[in-house]
């Protein structure tokens, strides 16, 4: 395999995942690392390298549209974001001591969780109780509720949803993902915040966060133009055409068959990671 | 229109967009001389090197830039798209000073804090 088709399947592997990461509600590095480490067997230090600006570019390249929908709260992402990007330092750190097979393992056990959270049925409890510390840091807001009037909202348990957030920008760094399904958790479980409200805010977050992380990652040596190259063009082309056939589309069945995939390859990387690579 | 929320997040959607564009754009314009300047070699990812190469560094795509070395376009798009966050949280930083909002404009200050020790020093 030459140099041009090695990219030609790398831009095309990249783009089906950005696809359907966007339409599976997952995001389009989950399937990347995967794919490259089980399939192209390609270092694990290069995949999560390519996966972690991909997420940037997927983020930002989203974000537009997000704001247009006027569900995103820049306060609330805002003051998160200290937790996910410090999280994030301490787990880009971490790649770089942490043995190959234990991240492989770490990997596999949040591609399980990922695929689990995007099955289950999201119950939403909404409520404008006025918790004092949400109150103090402003985390409140408003949301278009569909009959065309406004809801308002309060963020509950603000130090938990902190720490989990913590959490996901340590997973971020460490396994080059945007961690949206741990974001997920610690916004509309623990903050008890609107479920779009949370997904949208998520979505801004993610390219902050990795960020935090691309600066160690540049200077490790984990960013291989030649496989970024593709990867990055390809998720990003992916998830712009998943998003605008999300409006359209009937996404139930194909949620299923993106989780079934995720989880699949969750246990590849488990296997893979205990029996070495 | 007065300076709002809504006005911010509008300017910062609209400047992300613009910054993943044109990283993309120079990526692609990289990876087309890379592929065509390759000669078919392939180039090896199995195993990691923890030695970065010269291109991996700021200061190496900037001179790689100058010669037109293809992985150095590719990197310099890279460093586009990594800025580009980055930058959004100075606009935020802006913004919450044209809204009087003292509480997000040190919060949103330590978030490009955290973020440019990460890019310059972090190791």
């Amino acid at each position: 395999m030459n140099e041009l088709w090695f990219v030609i399947i790398i831009f095309t592997c990249s783009l089906a995942g950005g696809l359907l990461g966007a339409l599976g509600g997952l995001g389009g590095g989950v399937v990347i690392v995967p794919v490259l480490t089980i399939f192209f067997h390609v270092d694990i230090h290069y995949a999560i390298g390519a996966s972690l600006v991909s997420v940037i570019a997927t983020s930002s390249g989203a974000a537009a549209a997000y704001v247009r929908e006027g569900f995103s709260n820049i306060r609330v992402g805002m003051f998160l974001e200290v937790a996910t990007t410090t999280g994030a330092l301490l787990g880009a750190w971490l790649t770089t001591v942490a043995p190959t097979q234990v991240i492989a393992v770490i990997f596999g056990a949040v591609l399980l969780y990922s695929a689990y959270g995007a099955l289950k049925t999201q119950h939403e409890v909404i409520t404008e109780h006025p918790d004092p510390l949400a109150m103090k840091l402003k985390l409140k807001g408003t949301f278009p509720a569909g009959d065309g009037e406004e809801k308002s909202y309060v963020a509950q348990r603000v130090p938990a949803g902190f720490g989990i957030m913590w959490l996901a920008g340590l997973l971020s760094g460490l396994l080059g993902l945007g961690a949206g399904a741990v974001k997920v958790i610690a916004m509309d479980q623990a903050m008890k915040l609107p479920f779009k409200v949370s997904t949208t805010t998520s979505n801004f977050m993610i390219g902050v966060t990795a960020a935090a992380s691309a600066g160690l990652y540049l200077r490790a040596g984990y960013l291989a133009p030649g496989l970024v190259m593709p990867v990055m063009l390809g998720v990003l082309t992916g998830s712009l055409i998943g998003s605008r056939l999300l409006v359209r589309a009937h996404v139930g069945t194909l949620k299923v068959v993106f989780a079934l995939l995720v989880i699949a390859m969750g246990v590849e990387m488990i296997v893979k990671g205990v029996t070495g690579i | 229109m007065s300076w709002n929320d809504k006005r911010l997040e509008t300017w910062v959607g609209t400047m992300l967009r613009t910054g993943v564009l044109l990283a993309a754009a120079v990526v692609l314009a990289g990876g087309v001389m890379y592929v065509v300047r390759s000669g078919g070699e392939r180039a090896d990812y199995t195993h990691f090197t923890a030695e970065p190469a010269p291109y991996a560094t700021l200061h190496g795509a900037a001179t790689g830039i100058a010669t037109l070395e293809p992985r150095s376009i590719i990197m310099f798009g890279l460093l586009l798209l990594i800025a580009t966050p980055v930058l959004r949280v100075a606009l935020c930083v802006m913004g919450f000073a044209l809204e009087r909002d003292r509480l997000y404009v040190g919060v949103s200050s330590l978030v490009l804090a955290i973020l440019l020790y990460s890019v310059f020093f972090h190791r």
